[in-house]
């Protein structure tokens, strides 16, 4: 907590406590502000809308035909092999932002170290295509 | 100070939904609670100034990982009341072991706690401070071995997850383009010569 006394400027930083958090404050204010308004949006509906239930409105709706079985039902596993390649190069993704950011200070060093960790993945990369797990059928 | 009951808020916050996701009914519904916790615990690594790993944590585990979950949850299509069948007969040993932790943590806690005593809280950062470029200045030149080390367990990732869920699936028609292209007409039509019928 960096209480600053003395100083007109630091008014905030006195609510804040550090200057590097105020760069996030309006994230918190938009934060408290969505929060707020998604809550009094949804409560307002639920206080002032009529609620008068029957067996037929509970039900669920199928278009057309009567209901015959649960909705809830199981995905292939393709969509999971999808999904986790996803997060794999989404990793990958997100090691090449402070790699992009601090080129200038790791230098050479961290354009090979780069080329290395991207190589190795390719190989990864390379592999799944052969495969054809990124074919649908 | 204002810090303080921010961080108050978001722990109450984090405690509540990680709370919403071993009690809430629907498998679902705890997977949702998961994602609230994530973001939470993104605040409090901002509020350590973290901002990278905050925006890192959001971006990996809230964009992707929690779909991973959804899936897994909805492929599983598990029968939640008979895997709650046997709480009263596991109950004790079940806070047995919560007994067990709690008593780890608290004592763990207690001693790290002393320890800082002796520590000044860090300053905080300045207002031109930037998280990202200070963990990139280290992490490819300094921690070089962890980080190749990392893409190797992506890549082994990768392999393992089309090992397991990777089939060719039978009776399947697929086009082959390279043989569609290579087809000459010779192949495909046959010119016979005969009569004409009608004629003679």
């Amino acid at each position: 907590m960096g209480v600053a006394r003395g100083h007109p400027s630091d008014t905030v930083n006195v609510l804040i406590g550090s200057s590097m958090l105020e760069n996030y404050l309006p994230v918190l204010i938009f934060l408290g502000i969505a929060s707020v308004l998604g809550a009094a949006l949804v409560s307002l509906g639920f206080v002032f809308g009529p609620r008068r239930p029957d067996s037929e409105k509970l039900s669920p709706y199928e278009c057309g035909f009567e209901a015959f079985e649960s909705a809830r039902m199981k995905f292939d596993v393709r969509y999971y092999l999808v999904a986790i390649l996803f997060i794999i190069f989404d990793l990958e993704i997100a090691f090449l932002f402070p790699w992009a950011v601090s080129l200038d200070a790791s230098g050479m060093a961290g354009m090979v170290a780069m080329a290395v960790f991207l190589l190795i993945l390719v190989v990864g990369f390379i592999y799944e295509w052969k495969k054809g797990a990124l074919e649908w059928d | 100070m204002f810090q303080t009951i921010l961080f108050y808020v978001f722990a109450a916050v984090l405690v509540g939904s990680a709370l919403g996701v071993i009690t809430s009914r629907n498998p679902v519904h705890a997977v949702l609670f998961l994602v609230l916790a994530f973001v939470t615990s993104a605040f409090l690594w901002m509020l350590l100034e973290a901002e990278f790993l905050a925006i890192v944590l959001v971006l990996v585990y809230v964009g992707a990982v929690m779909v991973l979950f959804l899936f897994v949850v909805m492929m599983l299509d598990i029968n939640v009341e008979a895997v709650r069948g046997g709480f009263v007969r596991y109950a004790p040993l079940g806070l047995g072991i919560l007994a067990a932790v709690v008593v780890m943590l608290a004592l763990l806690a207690w001693q790290k706690t002393q320890e800082l005593n002796f520590l000044a809280p860090p300053a905080p950062a300045p207002a031109s401070y930037d998280n990202t470029e200070v963990l990139g200045s280290v992490l490819y030149t300094q921690y070089l071995y962890p980080f190749e080390l990392a893409a190797i367990i992506l890549l082994v990732a990768i392999v393992a997850a089309i090992a397991l869920t990777h089939r060719r699936r039978a009776g399947l028609k697929q086009q082959d383009v390279a043989r569609q292209v290579a087809v000459k007409a010779a192949d495909r039509v046959r010119i016979v010569k005969m009569p004409a019928e009608g004629q003679e």
